[in-house]
Order: structure tokens, then sequence, then C-alpha cells
């Protein structure tokens, strides 16, 4: 089942009583989430993903724009006749119930003609209960189980149901780092059994990058960019999403093109063909440096930390803007640890341009600014 | 080390002394004086040694009516009070802007004297040569017969008592309910929701069993402070309970020990250490049930 | 519309309807709360002829006077019931809380041998109920002469083991380093206990102390046990010796212009301390 928002718009009224004023939570939002896929809502908090994720599922109505699951326009759907399961970030996982009882919950709510027998409950129950592999736990209590237990629990309760969409928040920000990254493998695992539509929000570019087909960066509640993981994270629309996705981040710089050339500072660091002449601001991406003592960009060198593999040189710069600069460069480049200085070549793919203003990606000889 | 040790129990010393003074002690004395039997309050001296106070208690047809006022008491007021809550509770979680001030109104009867605030419920219910009183017109608008709640049928006389150990006690239940409430978290209903339960499943399946701790609470308290009853009955009936028929266990050991009937410790003790007994059992059953009950 | 819509109209439509029957069901759980207030204050504001010629009673009072107040003031000794239920209130209080910050301390700062014994068997008194013991401390007082006394009243109502539990916990809550780093600066133990404990715990102390003031206010048994000297009485007492020979006739006005005047001052605390005494309640208070 696929899921497209159109023009989707949330307002909460301010949590100052006294003024009129409302939170825009989430803004003119329009995407469309294709059938059987993993997708990665990704956003600094506060950006309004869980939100969209609440408007997704019925617990929030819109204030405008519309939702569709397939054909269907669910927009006035109340969230139990919209077939789809919810993980909390929290688990929400009944204290007072055991394991067993937590997933037959949803089942035992049906009515009509889609109720099942004592039998088919308990035999769909075992079937998601292997599935999320719990099915030792049945018998306890949701505080006698781990963190990653729990949420194994929680994702068997939203499956019984065998919803259509499959919505998860923050799914993994309980877990502790070795749990982590246990956990999002068994989620992509689970998701491709089931073969089901699966919304994730979290605010981990790391996470979203790794098990997601697709990722939609928001921010300010609205849609800043979506695709497939590395194609974001190689050709990013602006500085806001080039920031956000990458780790170590990337490196930003003042720079300005002078004749189809890239100055930072006194240098000309790299060919810049077709770019307009004015300031930009430079961003590196930290696997973008190779050291070359014959190369066009000097940086001052503050450390060198061998981590293995790679090795990871940090440098400062007077043009740059924040702390330190942190250059991924593979072991067999020696970098001398004593010198006071290091020269780099940028490797063109990995240096994106940006308006000073507005953050927006500029691009080799289209349009004028 | 040693220094510190004396020092401490010289921080303590003001409160053993009060307590072992005014709790510790009087609490074996009152065993003491419950098996002395033919004290006398005057000369401080005793007959015997024996059950006899015990005996001449439990066949007193003032402590049979005591007993039988008290239970009836319990009976109702604890099943009563605490739904009432409950309902007044949920209510109070459902609405918007006037949460707050309800919760403020409903709390008055907390810090109001039981004593004063009974005698307005008097003049209430009460049936004077002069006039019916409020509660009687009210009844008469609706074309029932007028009662006198104060003096009149053993009935009405409980009733008032009821209805008045209710508006006292709702405070307090209703104030621990509506901050049980608020205590559990929102997503368990949102979850629910999305599970498709309907809104009384949600009240039965996840409200009650979340709030069960507090609700037993409540109960556990609630018996414990209506086995004590006192204060309520003198406010509507008067120092005379006895001649009211409205008397209650605690009102029995202290009409013995005080007053006109009064100068009977040992009885007195005898009657408390009955009273203790009761609400001991019922406490101990309580806890049983709410062990096998209440979910942690 | 579609199908949904027209449910969740139907839904919303059932919803106001819901939330619009609680209202008016809590409002008249409410107006139950306040009826007996109005009504007290609305007697007390009618004159004995008034009252008592209204063969059905009026809802509002066509001829207020405060004749009735000042009859409570000078026909009985009401002002002296009232000033030595303040009395009583403030020196209990504050022995209370004497008593419950040095036993609280002691508790929760320092190490002596038994400590948890003596912890556990202080937590075993929280269970006795009062009835058992008063029995004896009847006698006790009775013995020692004190009935109608402030002595009298006062000293068994002091110590409650309640409050010392809540200002235990709440001390233990400040952490060790502040006591250590004391200690460095050579502050004493009681220096510590006043300048850094006691204003950390404040708000536990004053929802203690506005508890032990309602209690105290409001405390009926034991006055009417030792005192029988109406020189003595607290407002409770007080009430009732007013209700049974008060004014000399069923001057029932006036009886409703004593009971306002004494549930005056715990009104004006709660509307002052609002929050503060609803939390403390909520945190383990019971009523008696």
């Amino acid at each position: 089942m696929n899921v497209i928002l159109m023009g989707l718009t949330k307002h909460f009224p301010s949590k100052n009583k006294r003024s009129k004023e409302v939170v825009v939570a989430v803004d003119d939002l329009s995407f469309e989430i294709p059938d059987g896929q993993l997708v990665g809502l990704l956003g600094p908090s506060g950006c309004g993903k869980t939100t969209t994720l609440n408007l997704i599922s019925g617990l929030e109505k819109p204030t405008a724009g519309s939702i569709f699951f397939g054909k269907d326009d669910v927009t006035t759907v109340p969230p139990e006749m919209r077939g789809v399961g919810l993980v909390f970030q929290n688990y929400a996982l009944y204290p007072h119930m055991t394991v067993l009882q937590n997933i037959l919950f949803p089942l035992e709510n049906l009515k009509g003609d889609k109720k099942l027998s004592k039998e088919e409950m308990l035999k769909r129950a075992h079937d998601a209960a292997d599935l999320v592999q719990i099915t030792e736990l049945l018998e306890r209590k949701p505080a006698e189980l781990s963190g990653g237990q729990q949420q194994r629990a929680a994702i068997a309760r939203a499956l019984v149901k065998m919803p259509k969409i499959l919505l998860l928040d923050e799914p993994l920000s309980n877990l502790d780092a070795r749990l982590r990254l246990q956990t999002r493998e068994e989620l992509r695992r689970i998701q491709r059994e089931t073969g089901i539509t699966t919304v994730f929000v979290t605010h981990d570019q790391e996470e979203a990058m790794s098990i997601s087909d697709m990722i939609v960066v928001m921010k300010d509640g609205s849609l800043n960019q979506k695709g497939r993981p590395q194609e974001v994270y190689d050709d990013p629309v602006n500085l806001f999403v080039a920031k956000f996705l990458g780790n170590p981040p990337i490196n930003v710089f003042r720079g300005e093109v002078r004749n189809e050339k890239l100055f930072i500072g006194q240098e000309a660091v790299m060919d810049a063909p077709l770019y307009p002449n004015g300031p930009v601001t430079v961003g590196i991406r930290p696997e973008g440096f190779v050291p070359n003592d014959g190369g066009r960009f000097t940086c001052g060198l503050v450390g060198v930390e061998v981590m293995g593999r790679d090795t990871s040189v940090v440098c400062s710069h007077p043009e740059f803007e924040g702390a330190s600069i942190r250059a991924i460069v593979s072991s067999e480049n020696n970098v001398d640890a004593s010198k006071k200085t290091v020269v780099f070549d940028l490797k063109p793919n990995k240096v994106f341009l940006f308006d000073v203003d507005t953050g927006r990606r500029l691009r080799p000889g289209r349009g004028s600014r | 080390m040693k220094k510190s040790g004396l020092k401490a129990w010289l921080y303590l010393l003001p409160s053993l002394i009060f307590l072992g003074f005014f709790m510790v002690y009087p609490l074996v004395d009152v065993l003491v004086y419950s098996l002395e039997e033919g004290y006398n309050s005057a000369s401080q001296t005793f007959s015997g040694v024996g059950l006899y106070n015990y005996a001449y208690v439990l066949r007193d047809p003032y402590f049979l009516q005591a007993v039988k006022n008290t239970f009836i008491l319990v009976i109702i007021t604890v099943p009563v009070s605490t739904g009432l809550a409950l309902l007044i509770s949920l209510g109070l979680s459902s609405i918007g802007k006037l949460r707050e001030l309800f919760r403020t109104i409903y709390f008055l009867p907390y810090v109001t004297n039981t004593l004063a605030v009974g005698l307005v419920f008097m003049i209430l219910f009460k049936k004077t040569p002069y006039t019916d009183g409020m509660v009687n017109m009210l009844i008469g608008l609706f074309g029932g017969k007028s009662v006198d709640f104060i003096e009149g049928p053993y009935w009405a006389k409980m009733f008032v008592l009821c209805f008045y150990t209710v508006w006292i006690v709702l405070p307090f239940k209703i104030l621990i309910l509506t901050s049980a409430l608020a205590s559990v978290n929102k997503d368990y209903y949102s979850a629910a929701r999305v599970d498709g339960a309907s809104g009384f499943r949600i009240f039965a399946r996840i409200t009650v069993p979340m709030i069960s701790p507090m609700l037993f609470y409540l109960i556990i308290t609630g018996f414990i402070g209506a086995f004590k009853a006192y204060s309520d009955s003198v406010a509507l009936f008067g120092t005379n309970l006895n001649a009211a028929g409205m008397n209650t266990i605690v009102g029995y050991i202290y009409d013995m020990l005080y007053g006109d009937s009064g100068g009977y410790p040992s009885y007195a003790s005898a009657a408390a250490l009955i009273l203790f007994a009761i609400v001991f059992t019922i406490t101990v059953i309580n806890l049983f049930i709410s062990r096998k009950k209440v979910n942690a | 519309m579609n199908e949904y819509e027209k449910a969740e109209r139907r839904a919303a439509k059932r919803k106001r309807a819901v939330k619009t029957i609680t209202i008016i069901l809590l409002s008249v759980w409410a107006l139950i709360v306040l009826f007996p207030f109005y009504w007290m204050v609305l007697s007390s504001i009618k004159s004995y002829g008034s009252y008592n010629s209204e063969r059905i009673p009026k809802f509002i009072a066509e001829a207020p006077t405060l004749q009735n107040y000042i009859s409570a003031f000078t026909e009985v000794p009401l002002a002296k019931y009232f000033l030595n239920t303040l009395v009583f209130t403030v020196i209990t209080t504050a022995l209370m809380l004497i008593v419950t910050v040095l036993a609280a301390f002691a508790f929760a700062r320092l190490d002596f041998k038994g400590k948890n014994v003596v912890f556990a068997l202080f937590l075993a008194l929280m269970m006795i109920p009062n009835e058992l013991v008063i029995i004896t401390n009847f006698q006790t007082i009775t013995n020692m002469g004190l009935r109608n006394t402030f002595h009298g009243l006062v000293l068994p109502s002091v110590t409650s083991v309640f409050y010392i539990y809540l200002l235990k916990e709440n001390f233990e809550n400040i952490p060790d380093e502040l006591y250590k780093a004391a200690k460095v600066d050579g502050t004493s133990d009681m220096k510590y206990l006043l300048k850094v404990m006691l204003p950390i715990s404040r708000p536990t102390i004053i929802t203690i102390t506005i508890l032990k003031v309602i209690e105290c206010w409001n405390s009926y048994v034991w006055p009417r046990l030792i005192t029988d000297d109406k020189a003595r009485f607290l407002v409770s007492n007080g009430i009732q010796e007013i209700r049974e020979n008060g004014f000399g006739r069923e001057n029932i006005p006036a009886m409703m212009a004593a009971v306002v005047v004494i549930s005056v001052p715990l009104i004006i605390l709660f509307f002052i301390f609002r929050k503060k005494i609803m939390e403390g309640v909520a945190r383990g208070g019971t009523k008696g």
C-alpha cells in the first residue's frame, strides 16, 4: 500500500494561552511513500516528524491537506479504521498485561464480521511473536523484559492485526548503542519478511541512512529533500541537509568564486567551472580531502588520529565555520603529524557550494545570482 | 564515631519522649486496662484480671447498636464515595478549561471544620415546628412526604449520616484519583485507540488497571476511616449519640471514657481493642485481595 | 461527503453531547458542595425574626443584617474559643516542627547504631490508630492534673510519625556532597541543618505546616475529652456547646454566623496556599 500526503498542514494552538498565534508543526507537506518500502522520516527535534507520523496514523487530524492510502482518501478516517500499526517511542506496552495479552488486545477489539475465534486470535498472536522472535517471552509482563524485547513485543502488537502500514516513532532511541545496531538490522529483516510499507521517525541520521529504502529530511515542518539515502547524501539540495547527514559532519567554509575558481582565503583550492562569481558557503565532506604535498588547499594541522583503516586528520583554517576541520583519509596516505600544516587536494564530487544567504545549493551554470 | 552516635540520639530525644509517653506506653497500657476487671477511676484499684470487660462490652446493647451503625456506614459510604470519586475524576479528566475550577470547589470540604459544617447540614435536613427545612422543601417539590432527618426514623438519620460522610471524604478521594489519572501516560490511550478499543474497553482494560494501586489505597484507607467515624455523627446528632441511636464504635469508646456515662476506661479499652481487631482484619483482607488484583 | 466523514460528524456530535452532560453532572456536584457554604452565609445574615418566620426557606436575604455576628461575639465567648484555637494551633504546630525536623535530620543525615531498627519502629507506630492510645492519654493527663490547660491539649497532639517520615525522605534527597562540603568548611551539624537543609526543604516544611494547622484547627475529639471548662474550649467544642446551650434559644442565624467565623480562616488559608495544600494532601495526607 503506498501512502500519499498532499499539502498536509497541522497547526497547534500556541502554548502561551494569551497569544492567538498558532504553532505550525507541519507545513504544506507533500510526498509519496512507495508500496512495500522502509522509509525514514528524519529531522532535528521539533521539525514535525512525529506530528507527521501521528497524522498518518490518524491520532491527529490535519488542519489542511489530505492523506491517501492507495486510492482511498483516509484524511477523516479515525485511527482504528485505518489499518495502521503504531509502535510508540516508549513502546506503550500495557504494564498490567502479559506480552501475550498485549498482542491479543488489538484482536479482541475487532467487531462484526472481522471478529476472530479464540483459536484464530491465539494463532495470529503466536505468528506475530514468532516473526519478532519473542515466543518464549509471551507469559512475561513488560517490566520483566529488556528494552530490546519490549521493542519486539511492541512491534508484534502492531503487526498482529496485519496493518497496511506500520509506523514507528523513534524505534531505537530507548536502546543502548549495541542493541541499537542489532535492532535496526532486525527491523530491516521484519520489514523485508512482511513486505509492509513502513515509516519510522528518527533524529539519528546514521540510523535512517543505514536501513531505509528512502529517507525524507524535514526541517521546521516542511520537506527539505527525499530520496534514497546515498542519493541525498551525495547530492544535498541545501546546506541544512548537507550538514544533517554524514558523520563526521560536513566541513563548512566561507569561500568565494572568482573566474571559475573556488577561493578559500587566498588560495584557489579547486576549479569551479560554470559557477558565477561571488561569495559562497563551501561544504566539504570529510572524505573529500586527499593529502597531497603538491595540493592547492593548505590547512593548519592540529592532530592525527589513526583509526585502523582510516585516519582522521584534524585541521584548522581561518575561513572555517566551527571548531575544527575533520578530514577522513585512507591510512595509506602518510600525514606527518609533526608538521605545522597539511596540504590537500579536493575531490570535486565531495565539495558542495551553497548560497550564502539562503543556504540553497548552487549548481554550475544554472541561472544567475 | 561514638560522639556522633550520642549526638544522633540527642536529635531524636524529643520525638522519642513524645512518642514513648503518648503512643508506646498507652499502647501497652490499653491492653492492661482492658484486662483489669472492676477498675475504679477514682481509687485507681481493680478487683481482678480477665476478659470480663470484653464480655461486658460485647453484651452492651449500646455497643451492639454502635457496631451496627458503623457497619452500615462503612458498607454504604466506602463503595459509594469511591465510585463517585472515580466517576467525578473521570469527568474532570475529560473536560478542559473548567477542570481547575471544579477541582478547587470539590476540595473545599477538606478544609472545613467537620463540626461547624455538620451544623449546616443539620439545619438543611432538620424539621422543626416552624419550618420543614430546605431538603424537605425539595422533597415536597417532587411530591414526596416530608421527613425529619435528624430526629426522625432510623433510615432517614442513617441517610443524612452517610450523605454527610460522603460529602466530607470525597475531596481526598477525588484529589488522589485525579492525580492518578493524570499520571497515566497518554501513549497508552493512543495505543489503545489505534488498536481499535472502544471507550468502555479502554476504561475497563486500561484505565482501571493502571490506577488500581491508588484505587485500592483509597478503598483500604476508606475502610479504616469509615470504621473510625465519630465527629460526623456528633456534628449532626449532638453529643448524646446513644439517645439518638446513632452512636459509632469510636463514639462508644469516648462515651465510656468521659461524660455522663463515662469513667470506665476498662470498657473503653476493651471496645477500642475490639475496634482495632475489626479494622486490622478488614485491612488484612483488603491487602490480600489487592495483592492478587493490583498490578505493579 | 463520504461515509467516514458522516461517521466522524456523528462521533463529534456525540462527543460534544457527552461533554455537555459531563459538565452538567459535575456542576450538580459542585452545587452540592457549595450549597452548605452558601446556606450558612445566607442564614447568618438573616435576622432572627425573619429566619423564623420563613415557613418555606428563602434563597436570598431580604434584609441582610450583621447583628448575628455581633451576637456571636457578645452572647457566647466565640472570640475566646477562637483565641484558644489559635494559641493551640500555633504552639502545637511549632513544637511539631521542632520535634519533626530534629528527628528527620537524625534519621536522614546522622549515623548511629540501631538507626534502622528505631526507624522501623517509628513506621510501625504510623499504623496505630489514635483511638487506641487516647484512653491512656486521657487518664495520664487527668492524673497529672492537666485537664483544662494548654499543656494537656498540646502535648499529646505534638508528634506525627508520618511527617517525620515525609521530611526524612525529603532530607535524603539532598546530595551528600553538600554535607561534605559544609563539613570541610567547618560547619556544625546544627548550622548545616538550619542554613542548608531547611531552606532546601522549604516546600515540604510548608506542606506539613499547613496540614498540621488544618488538623489542629479542626481537632475535636481530644479537646472534647480534656476540656470541660468553657474558658478552654476550642472552636470545635465551642460550636458544639453553642449548638447545645448556646444563645439561650434556637437562634440559628447566630449559630450560622459563628460557623462562618470558624470556617473562614481555613478557607482563606486554602485560597492562599491552594496548590501547596492540594499537593501536600495528595502526597499522603488523610483526613483526621
